[in-house]
């Protein structure tokens, strides 16, 4: 059965459609984790230590975070893996363009492949400024994410980084979340409006719940 | 009507195209775009040039065998098929320009005209049903759900065409597929083959190098039959419902 799935064009997109839905439901515990930063520095890095310990006694430290951490990394590499060979494949199949040229499609599923590679790089360079400070601005403590989150968003990049991946997560969200909707069948006619609805909630809630962190400490309410 | 043509010349397979300017005059708005191509190439002939060679066939919007990108919409501007189409729908002194169906899976092979075997290909792979076939049976000896019914025709109405191929931007023949799995899945003369008839025309329109679907919608905005884009998501059921069901034999 994996090898069917795999092999054929349907069932690559709904490898897709999954890993989008993984990813997806993880983003939304994480807005929520993050929105913490509002009520302070001390109910964040409290969030932080309780995450390390989630699941104890019968999950030792870390490992409820390192759990997530290999489904999402499963998630992430299935995602993009999949997105690659269906592109090859369908700049293949159409060879030629033609001569007389037209826009086409909405912006959201235009963009959808450099979308996809643009938050591919985010999710890099995330990791390593707020996971392992590699490239963090300012000394890099673990387990207090108020004070990492306050230095990344002092600098200019910090802002320009993250704000542009938030759109471009919201443009994705936007086309991804109906799509993979298509994709898994559960799609109708009746569902649709209800559907896009969704899609466009998601995208506007996560794109503009995850802005407001950077916006937050620029205006000075997180410092 | 007068009218600047640009029309995409190709010798045959191998050779490279071009596109190819010609005026034509004295064209009524009530002439198909075909019978204006007709113009075209008499006055081709009369002048000891080659005609534009391009696939037609009934001429009445039922067959699918029409086949011309006109500036840049398969089938052109209407929703219609290019049989169908009518100078109306352009203005004196335009310019159009006409391409092929442009796509991996139809190769081109002369001027105008592509080859689409690799949809009867994907007819072949389970785009029929076994029961013996004869004389038509009683009508009222197998009944089917009026919502089903109403289904299956709606997919039916394919005409195999190939605009949808031709305005995916994926090249890709899902719409096409989906309407002949959907049209013979939802009906009890098409249930022995359910399951092989999707898993079976999936592989073969994969097998013929059709792009995947990214649900970008420009084929069902094309189809002249109006084959929804819904269409893709009932296939889409249909084989995870197969590959399961295969799964567990
Ligand atoms: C303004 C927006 C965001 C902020 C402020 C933010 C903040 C953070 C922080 C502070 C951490 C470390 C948590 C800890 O140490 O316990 C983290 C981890 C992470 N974030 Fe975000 N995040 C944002 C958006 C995103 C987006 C859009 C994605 C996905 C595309 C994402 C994916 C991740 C991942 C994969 C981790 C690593 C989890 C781990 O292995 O520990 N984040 N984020
Ligand atoms: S689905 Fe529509 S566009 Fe595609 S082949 Fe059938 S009739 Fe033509
Ligand atoms: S020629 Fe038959 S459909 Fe156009």
């Amino acid at each position: 059965m994996a090898r069917t799935v795999w092999d054929s064009t349907v069932g690559k997109k709904t490898v897709m459609a999954v890993s989008g839905v993984i990813m997806l439901l993880y983003l939304v515990v994480h807005l929520y984790g993050n929105l913490k930063v509002f009520f302070g520095l001390q109910e964040i890095d409290d969030y932080a230590v309780w995450l390390r310990n989630l699941g104890q006694p019968f999950m030792h430290h870390m490992w409820t975070i390192w759990l997530t951490r290999a489904v999402l990394v499963v998630a992430v590499v299935a995602h993009a893996v999949s997105a690659y060979q269906l592109s090859r494949r369908d700049i293949e199949a159409r060879p030629s363009k033609y001569v007389h040229k037209k826009p086409r499609a909405t912006y959201a599923t235009r963009t959808m492949r450099w979308g996809g590679v643009i938050l591919g790089l985010f999710i890099v360079w995330h990791i390593l400024d707020l996971t392992t400070g590699t490239v963090h601005p300012g000394g890099f403590q673990d387990a207090h994410p108020y004070e990492n989150i306050v230095d990344t968003f002092s600098t200019w990049y910090g802002n320009v980084i993250y704000i542009v991946a938030m759109l471009a997560l919201g443009l994705h969200i936007r086309h991804g979340f109906w799509s993979a909707a298509q994709t898994l069948g559960v799609g109708s006619r009746t569902r649709d409006r209800a559907l896009k609805a969704t899609a466009n909630v998601l995208a506007l809630l996560l794109t503009a719940g995850f802005i407001s962190i950077p916006v937050g400490v620029m205006t000075g309410l997180v410092s | 009507m007068k009218l600047t043509l640009r029309v995409w010349r190709q010798k045959n397979a191998d050779a490279d195209g071009a596109m190819s300017t010609y005026e034509v005059d004295g064209i009524s708005p009530d002439m198909s775009f075909l019978e204006m191509l007709d113009v075209l190439n008499e006055q081709l002939i009369l002048s000891g040039e080659e005609p534009v060679a391009f696939d037609h066939d009934c001429r009445e919007g039922i067959c699918g065998a029409c086949s011309l990108v006109i500036n840049g919409d398969a089938h052109g501007p209407e929703r219609t098929t290019t049989c169908q189409l009518h100078m109306r729908s352009f203005k004196d002194g335009d310019t159009i320009d006409i391409e092929p169906w442009r796509a991996a899976a139809f190769p081109v092979v002369k001027d105008l005209v592509v080859d689409r075997s690799a949809f009867d290909r994907i007819i072949q792979a389970g785009g029929y049903i076994t029961a013996p076939t004869g004389s038509a049976p009683e009508a009222h000896a197998t009944p089917v759900p009026k919502a089903d019914a109403d289904f299956a025709f709606e997919h039916a109405e394919c005409i195999g065409c190939g605009a949808c191929v031709a305005a995916c931007p994926n090249g890709a023949a899902m719409l096409f597929t989906s309407a002949k799995i959907n049209h013979l899945n939802v009906l009890p003369q098409g249930a022995p083959e359910r399951e092989t008839r999707v898993l079976d025309m999936v592989a073969q329109m994969d097998a013929e190098g059709f792009g995947g679907c990214t649900l970008t919608g420009e084929c069902a905005t094309a189809c002249p039959k109006g084959i929804p884009l819904m269409s893709i998501t009932s296939m889409n059921k249909e084989w995870l419902r197969a590959t399961r069901k295969a799964a567990k034999r």
